[in-house]
């Protein structure tokens, strides 16, 4: 992801400037920011484990727990909410059983509410990892969850 | 000839990668296969073109992997077309043809024509020498009066002149300067910069070097989205080509100008959309907005002079060098020169990404180029300027797109985010669903936008589950003057904007609730109750697709809903071929 880490300006940018990029490394890596994950980062940049701490709670993107095997990101953008985004989240809900924010029991799906994945025309949509399923509704998502089930999985060749 | 395929977010999302693989596999050896970006008809994708020998250009719509085999057969082989999929042709033919008609493309001038990917495309339009031409001038004086000339207004939604800004950063002492591209566009519904990032990267790179050049920057940061991993890619891949070609890097084609850029990815925080909350994050700190004055082109990133311009903004830069400030201030009203680019979504015929020149009315947005409304529908409102914008109400679609007349109707221009609702929208409900949106996004450091947009939240919820209470409407707007006074950042400052302009416009929508329990639009799900009425023949359709189990019911018998079990989806309202399911 973040192939460059030595960055040419490092001279003016500092060891905090690297932060922000760094804690993306690692969630990279991880999956998310452990406890021994965040010490990593301050013994490469001497920036006290509070600070790095601070920066990492303030932005969305990072997580503190490990998730599941697939995230599922339920858009809830504007024109995904017109046009029966939580219909959607409320299937998904029923479906696997895990609200915004929660895993499911046996660790396959994470799922969470996002602001907005950026295809309004196709809304609304949810993205599972790098897929995005576009023009749903809430028989269509359950498909969409079934599809990702193991069971499934090992019968296709 | 050639066929391209449209390779944006878009595009991928309604199978264009399977397209392309199809079409990889099945073209004959003599036609190659390129990608290009986003050519805004997000409602037609996946789009492929044909591109003659003569440059004579075709566009596809609906493209799905299953329809290579036949398009190869009669477009590519057989010469022919396919006119029930054709969708534009430079001609002016297609189906769809109206929705670029009435649009004018300067940002999106390359957008869909060439591949993003491959600086030699840019190159072949004219890319770079917009640069050249500065570089030969010489003089970022008359380049900033050039800027000021076109009219440019900063169209991250603010609209400040953007050669004035330039004067400000160039007027600065400081030995370090930077330029930033704000690339960190939070607005749900909005994704204008995403598309230039994804289609025509190098424009708003040779954008940021010009301004380089005015300012007198050797520096520039991109601070995008890490939600946008493909426009991250490209962007990677851009300025890795033009550092190679040496139009980024030290000595810029070998003149006494250096010009570095650097990527920034954002780690999901509305508020870094604010520029000094912006520079506190490329700096590795929290994002939190200060204090303004000293503004930016004073003291910026790393206590440097720095300029910051959205995406769009850079864009349309190389076209004004190019082409003059008279021919691009040749387009809008007397205070907004240009165009704008909008993301067109929510109940419309054709969403898309489009650009309209200044000064053209909403309404001819939403019906000549938009196509009308979904589903026959009725126009009700446009949001425009995402949450920090408000709801246009249709009786003012004659409003015309221009920053001082949308600020008058109490919604501002945004970044381009605009969403059309129809009578079936709940304006209480798209007030709140802001509200929540502001709301988990303020940073925390104002007392009122912390703690007010929370109090008012929790009224606009129990308005909607219809526990609303007499007072409510005058408490929200009480709250909303407070919220809007008190706050340091535009987020705080517009943040009770959607509530003000519903409350405005919309009034009986939250008396209707608060005094009747009702949901005029039908949406507010604790305030509707489907039943079963007599035209029901007992199908046994909604009964099967009911996901609560709470149909019940024999075949051929009138079927009943159990109201305890009853979850309101709707899903037996949308499946009722007989109009025997009542929504109250």
């Amino acid at each position: 992801m973040n192939e460059r880490m030595n960055f040419k300006y490092l001279t003016y940018e500092g060891q905090e400037g690297r932060l922000i990029p760094l804690l993306q490394k690692v969630q990279a890596e991880d999956g998310y920011l452990s406890r021994e994950g965040l010490l990593r980062i301050h013994e490469e940049t001497g920036v006290p484990l509070s600070q790095i701490y601070g920066v990492a709670t303030f932005y969305a993107q990072f997580r503190f727990t490990p998730v599941g095997k697939h995230t599922v990101k339920v858009c809830h953008g504007t024109a995904c909410h017109v046009n029966g985004a939580e219909d959607i989240s409320q299937a998904i809900r029923e479906e696997i059983g895990a609200g915004h924010g929660e895993t499911t029991a046996d660790g396959l799906f994470s799922v969470e509410k996002v602001a907005c994945l950026g295809c309004c025309s196709l809304a609304p949509c949810i993205m599972v990892d790098e897929t995005t399923h576009g023009k749903l509704t809430p028989t269509l998502v359950r498909k969409v969850l079934r599809g990702y089930a193991p069971s499934q999985k090992e019968e296709t060749p | 000839m050639k066929v391209i395929v449209g390779l944006a977010s878009c595009g991928i999302a309604a199978g264009a990668e399977q397209t392309r693989q199809a079409l990889a596999a099945r073209l004959p050896k003599d036609v190659p296969l390129y990608i290009t970006g986003c050519i805004g008809m997000c409602y037609r994708e996946p789009l492929v073109e044909v591109r003659g020998d003569d440059g004579h250009r075709r566009l596809y719509g609906g493209m799905t992997a299953d329809r290579v085999e036949r398009f190869v057969s009669e477009v590519v082989q057989g010469r022919g077309e396919i006119d029930e999929w054709l969708v534009w042709t430079d001609d002016g033919r297609g189906s769809e043809a109206k929705f670029l008609a009435s649009q004018v493309r300067i940002v999106l001038r390359n957008c869909g024509y060439i591949d993003p990917e491959r600086i030699e495309d840019y190159l072949a339009v004219g890319g770079y020498q917009a640069l050249k031409k500065v570089l030969d001038q010489n003089d970022p004086e008359a380049l900033i009066q050039t800027m000021i000339d076109s009219g440019l207004r900063g169209r991250g939604g603010a609209g400040f002149p953007t050669g004035l800004k330039w004067r400000f950063a160039r007027s600065s002492p400081g030995a370090n300067k930077y330029v930033i591209c704000n690339a960190d566009e939070g607005d749900p519904g909005a994704f204008m910069d995403r598309s230039v990032l994804e289609s025509d990267p190098h424009s708003v790179l040779e954008g940021m070097a010009i301004c380089g050049h005015a300012i007198g920057a050797s520096h520039g940061y991109i601070y995008v989205r890490a939600e946008y991993p493909l426009a991250v890619k490209r962007l990677r891949i851009a300025v890795a080509q033009a550092e190679e070609k040496g139009f980024l890097g030290d000595k810029v084609m070998g003149r006494d100008f250096s010009f570095h850029v650097q990527l920034k990815e954002g780690a999901g925080a509305f508020v870094c959309g604010e520029e000094t909350a912006l520079i506190a994050s490329i700096e590795g700190r929290r994002g939190m907005p200060r204090i303004r004055p000293p503004f930016p082109a004073v003291k910026g990133v790393w206590d440097s002079p720095t300029n910051i311009n959205n995406v769009e903004t850079f864009a349309n830069v190389p076209w004004i060098v190019q082409n003059g400030a008279a021919a691009f201030a040749r387009y809008g009203t007397e205070k907004s020169k240009g165009t704008k680019v909008f993301a067109a979504s929510g109940k419309i015929v054709r969403g898309g990404l489009i650009e309209v020149p200044m000064g053209i009315s909403i309404r001819d947005i939403v019906f000549k180029v938009c196509g009308g409304i979904k589903d026959g529908r009725q126009f009700k409102a446009v949001q425009m300027g995402g949450p920090s914008g408000g709801c246009i109400p249709a009786e003012l679609g004659h409003t015309v797109i221009d920053y001082e007349s949308l600020t008058k109707t109490g919604a501002i221009m945004g970044s381009g985010g605009l969403v059309v609702m129809d009578d079936a929208t709940c304006m209480v409900g798209v007030a709140r669903f802001f509200l929540d949106f502001t709301q988990r996004e303020s940073c925390g450091k104002c007392t009122f936008c912390r703690i007010g947009t929370k109090r008012m939240l929790e009224i606009l919820t129990r308005i909607t589950e219809g526990k609303g209470k007499e007072g409510d409407i005058e408490l929200l707007q009480e709250l909303a003057d407070r919220v809007k006074n008190t706050s340091l950042c535009g987020l705080g400052q517009t943040a009770p904007n959607p509530v003000l302009t519903t409350l405005k416009y919309f009034r009986s929508e939250y008396e209707a609730h608060i005094a009747n329990r009702k949901c005029p639009a039908r949406q507010c799900k604790p305030l509707v109750t489907y039943s079963i009425n007599e035209k029901c023949t007992g199908c046994l359709l909604c009964k099967v697709r009911c996901p609560a189990k709470a149909i019940t019911g024999e075949r051929k018998q009138r079927h009943v809903i159990n109201q305890d079990l009853c979850t309101r989806c709707g899903e037996c309202y949308k499946v009722c071929r007989y109009g025997a399911v009542d929504r109250d």
